[in-house]
């Protein structure tokens, strides 16, 4: 294959991004190569049917549930995948739990890897050059960024996803919680806290 | 020396913006369409994971600066379709016939497309390289980091971890090594582990001396240290 073409074939279509896209999805779809309706299947799932709302499932049943949350700790993957999360980009999970004297943040410096089945598409920032350049070298104040203080004695380890490993952060139960319902914990766990960017909302 | 993508540690992008939760998950209705386009055209089955990845990464450094997230995929998908024989430059000037190509019975349906998402795409395989590095192991990775079987070719060791002493931290089995499989010359699985370092192996000035990093790095990335 070739390797690095100096003329690169992408500046054969229009250069405005919307218009490129859609020069290649008409192009692709004439020659049968790919179904428009599919691509709405596509859409339809990442919008509205997969999204962090999977991932706070898990975090509240291991919050819950202490087997589970040992097993979980353990080997992520068949556990997940029994509640329904599995699938393209969450096929290798590691799941890292914070504690007092440990936080975990999630990054790809090289992409985007990001486990989809749980938490769905990556926002923006996730992807953008300044989380990626600067979340390995500086996370503390990248977590200052997002509100997060932290104290000195507590550690931070960042997880580049150089691999097809994903990686989920589990984050504290907060206090207050004691007796809540699954739905209940579910509902204060964010897309954030399980990135590691962030942290669980604490019971009105 | 790798390329552009390769930024962890880089000075200079200033803040992070973090958009809210519940912002909506495509900005633009072609990101959407960017990333169906990509999935879809993956599903024709002309190239793996890596291939895509070190599609992007050959983008040009002009281009990779100063296109945005999706702008990459499609441009990088423009580029694999010819690449691969799939399209002519021809095609995506506009001249083509229509007409079914013979990759068509290969097209994504919608009714498969619940299945392929789900099904994925595991990486780990069985592999006769016996595991080199015990748990809790020193090791030190190579430098610099580089693809060793292609020159210029695409590498999962950023630059940033090159010559680094870490220990083993977790092993994660055999996988597909990206080295190889992105440059068609076959999954050749090895050996990964999770090696975590500490801030002082990486950085001039690590911002606290007890925090770490942890990257996932396969047995040719690593010497016993």
């Amino acid at each position: 294959m070739p390797h690095d073409d100096p003329d690169h074939p992408h500046a054969l279509l229009p250069p405005e991004p919307a218009l490129r896209v859609k020069a290649l999805e008409t192009i692709l779809t004439r020659k049968g190569l790919i179904d428009p309706a599919a691509l709405d299947e596509i859409i339809d799932t990442y919008q509205n049917r997969i999204g962090p709302q999977n991932g706070a499932r898990v975090v509240a049943k291991a919050w819950a549930d202490p087997a589970f949350k040992a097993a979980l700790l353990k080997d992520a993957t068949p556990l997940v995948a029994d509640l329904g999360y599995y699938g393209r980009q969450g096929e290798h999970m590691v799941v890292v739990e914070n504690t007092p004297q440990q936080h975990n943040m999630v990054v790809c410096t090289l992409c985007s890897c990001y486990p989809w089945p749980l938490l769905g598409i990556p926002p923006g920032w996730y992807k953008s050059d300044a989380y990626r350049a600067r979340a390995v070298r500086e996370p503390r104040k990248v977590l200052a960024e997002f509100g997060v203080h932290l104290p000195p004695e507590t550690a931070v380890r960042v997880w580049d996803s150089t691999a097809e490993i994903r990686y989920l952060v589990l984050p504290m139960r907060p206090a207050g919680t004691e007796g809540m319902s699954e739905d209940e914990l579910a509902a204060l766990v964010t897309r954030d806290s399980m990135i590691g960017t962030g942290l669980p909302k604490v019971p009105a | 020396m790798t390329r552009v993508h390769d930024m962890g540690g880089r000075f200079g992008d200033g803040p992070v913006r973090p958009e809210p939760e519940g912002a909506p998950v495509f900005a633009e209705d072609w990101h959407a369409r960017a990333l169906a386009v990509t999935l879809a055209a993956g599903a024709l089955g002309q190239w793996n994971i890596d291939m895509s990845r070190h599609a992007r990464e050959r983008l040009s450094p002009k281009d990779y600066a100063c296109f945005s997230y999706y702008e990459k995929w499609v441009s990088a998908l423009a580029d694999l379709l010819v690449e691969t024989g799939v399209l002519t430059k021809g095609d995506l000037r506009g001249f083509s016939e229509n007409g079914e190509h013979p990759l068509a019975q290969k097209a994504l349906k919608a009714e498969a497309v619940q299945a392929a998402l789900a099904k994925g795409g595991p990486a780990d395989r069985p592999s006769n390289r016996p595991a080199a590095f015990e748990m809790g192991q020193a090791v030190r990775t190579v430098r610099p980091s580089a693809n060793r079987l292609v020159d210029g070719g695409h590498t999962r060791l950023p630059a940033y971890a090159a010559g680094a002493r870490g220990r083993i931290l977790k092993r994660h089995g055999a996988h597909v090594l990206p080295d190889s499989n992105a440059h068609g010359l076959g999954e050749a699985p090895e050996p990964l582990y999770a090696v975590v370092f500490p801030t002082s192996e990486l950085w001039a000035a690590p911002e606290n001396p007890a925090d770490e990093v942890v990257l996932d790095l396969w047995q040719s990335y690593l010497e016993p240290a």
